[in-house]
């Protein structure tokens, strides 16, 4: 029997490090991080497990301790949050190129400036192009799902790369909802021991890592990453579907929520997801409009293809994106579904919104409006502008 | 109760506003109840102006916006009432609930012309004397939950007596007064 908890997404990933009792974190444990380490570091004072726990001075030090770590075989995680993330930065093209399984909880929030403390993807969609998986979680209990999928997707010896769990700052991380949790002895068996194949304190096998890579191997090592990325997709199915197995949660790339005869849809990754639903559910309940939801949870790797198949029978997309990237045309969520959309040949109606950055609010009542919008863009074909915003002020 | 209750509560930091809206969702929580507490976090300093929220209901909560018509608005510190409108978006059929040591009609003309419940409560006072110290968090959640009605008042005072006795395993001699706070907030506001 599940257990039935009510717990903050911070209280939830520090839950699910102490079921799983790694064997490093090193963390830099005050602001800009999250709880998470403080939580573990009560389970550790208490002796309820029996991780190392490491003080670092910073974050690019919390990374590096991790990756030590993790490649000298020990199964290694850390956490923070927003600009001790950005501090992080050289450390995560490290973790993944050297192919090291990493686990960091990353609590999303705005990086400065105008300093800014709340919910906003543009501390993990910068790091998009590092080579970490990155899967986001809508609700305390997935972001804890989320977490407890990590280490076997990234242990996989057809993966290998680090994994980055996401979940929005204070919406999730300092909210406190109802959660199911799993009991210890079932975590224990799902995510298993960690057995690498190759690690720096291997009695007799002899290796380097991160050495110097002159230009005649850097670029086989990015092909060899890309494979990497390429291969998590399939290992990321079999986790969900070991996983629903075990609790009957059903995960995959994306959630399709009531898209089976939808004329208008929403992308949108994170907790406004949840919103979006209860604005689903007054429309079609009202209206009876048919109107739809594709929640990302896997963005890196980006299931394109899979993504133009779910959205191929709608009229018209509204992609949201919580962050800026300052480019002409769109935000990260918008640049890719577009491009998958463009491949794919879709036919669809596209329309590109920024929302929420530095925890801006969404309500049912503005995702209403995007549904009312996308029924106008389906019907007159006259999309104004490449991207627009929701809850933007005039002045 | 069929319907999602919202409930806005607003404070100022360090009062425990935050800590009432949590332990309001335990407590909820423990009766069987889907639940949500969530703050608002603005700049972080005491004494400033912080507003929290709660959702209960018997269905599963998938809303993670703000609540902007609650149906229910507690105000934990009445300086704020000169300052913030408090009562915006507040529902007709529903009510506030104020921690002061003035008489209603006192308050009434800072509330924007509220048709709906109000209701007074001398937090501070209930807490001295039941605790001898103003920890005004206590007596508020207990006229919340007596206004609001999301669960009776034995459900209600047994949870909170597990949780007291669990909080203060280590003092038990402070659990009869939170009691006594949370039995006198309830019927001195008299629902």
């Amino acid at each position: 029997m599940a257990i039935r908890e009510r717990l903050s997404g911070n209280e939830a990933v520090a839950y699910a490090i102490k079921q799983i009792n790694p064997d490093v974190m090193p963390a830099f444990p005050i602001t800009p991080s999250t709880e998470i380490p403080q939580y573990v570091a009560n389970y550790i004072a208490n002796g309820e497990i029996d991780t190392e726990f490491i003080h670092v001075e910073s974050e690019h030090s919390a990374m590096s301790a991790t990756l030590g770590a993790s490649a000298a075989g020990a199964r290694a995680l850390t956490a923070t949050s927003s600009c001790g993330m950005a501090l992080m930065w050289e450390e995560l093209y490290v973790a993944a190129s050297d192919r090291l399984p990493i686990v960091l909880a990353l609590v999303n929030r705005a990086l400065t400036g105008p300093i800014n403390i709340n919910a906003d993807h543009s501390d993990s969609m910068g790091a998009r192009d590092s080579g970490w998986i990155q899967i986001y979680a809508e609700s305390n209990q997935e972001v804890y799902d989320n977490f407890l999928q990590a280490f076997p997707i990234a242990e996989h010896k057809d993966v290998m790369l680090p994994v980055m769990i996401c979940q929005d700052g204070f919406i999730t991380s300092h909210g406190v909802e109802n959660i199911l949790l799993v009991e210890d002895d079932k975590v224990k068996e799902f995510v298993g021991e960690y057995e690498p194949e190759h690690y720096l304190l291997h009695p007799t096998e002899k290796m380097a890592v991160g050495p110097y890579a002159v230009s005649n191997y850097y670029m086989e090592t990015k092909r060899a990453q890309r494979q990497a990325m390429l291969n998590a997709k399939q290992v990321i199915l079999d986790m969900a579907a070991k996983f629903e197995q075990m609790t009957g949660r059903k995960y995959g790339f994306f959630e399709e929520y009531r898209m089976e005869d939808a004329e208008y849809a929403i992308v949108i990754i994170g907790s406004a997801a949840g919103t979006c639903k209860a604005a689903i559910e007054e429309i079609r309940a009202t209206t009876g409009k048919k109107v739809g939801l594709l929640k990302i949870r896997v963005f890196r790797p980006f299931p394109e293809e899979e993504i133009a198949q779910a959205l191929s029978h709608v009229k018209a997309v509204a992609i949201m994106d919580r962050s800026e990237m300052f480019a002409g045309s769109c935000g990260p969520l918008g640049a890719e579904v577009r491009a998958a959309l463009f491949q794919a040949k879709s036919q669809a109606e596209v329309v590109n919104y920024f929302y929420g950055l530095g925890g801006r609010d969404i309500t049912v009542q503005d995702f209403m409006q995007v549904y009312d919008n996308l029924e106008n863009i389906a019907n007159t074909h006259v999309v104004t502008g490449m991207y627009d915003y929701i809850g933007l002020r005039e002045r | 109760m069929s319907k999602t209750v919202e409930i806005r509560w607003h404070g100022r930091g360090g009062q425990g506003a935050k800590t009432a809206a949590l332990l309001l969702a335990d407590v909820a929580f423990k009766t069987g109840k889907y639940v949500q507490g969530f703050p608002e976090y603005g700049p972080e300093r005491m004494g400033a102006p912080i507003t929290a929220y709660n959702r209960i209901s018997d269905q599963p909560l998938t809303v993670h916006s703000n609540i902007y018509e609650p149906d229910y608005v507690v105000v934990v510190d009445e300086t704020l009432l000169e300052s913030i409108d408090v009562t915006n978006g507040l529902k007709a059929d529903g009510a506030i609930i104020i921690n002061s040591q003035r008489p209603k009609e006192e308050l009434l003309p800072l509330l924007n012309g509220y048709q709906g419940g109000v209701y007074v409560l001398d937090a501070r006072e209930i807490s001295i004397r039941a605790l001898g110290k103003n920890f005004p968090n206590s007596p508020m959640l207990a006229a919340t939950v007596a206004v609001s009605g999301v669960m009776g008042r034995e459900d209600f005072l047994g949870e909170m007596r597990q949780s007291f006795q669990h909080k203060f395993a280590k003092k038990p001699e402070v659990i009869d007064g939170n009691m006594m706070a949370l039995e006198l907030a309830f019927n001195q506001v008299g629902c």
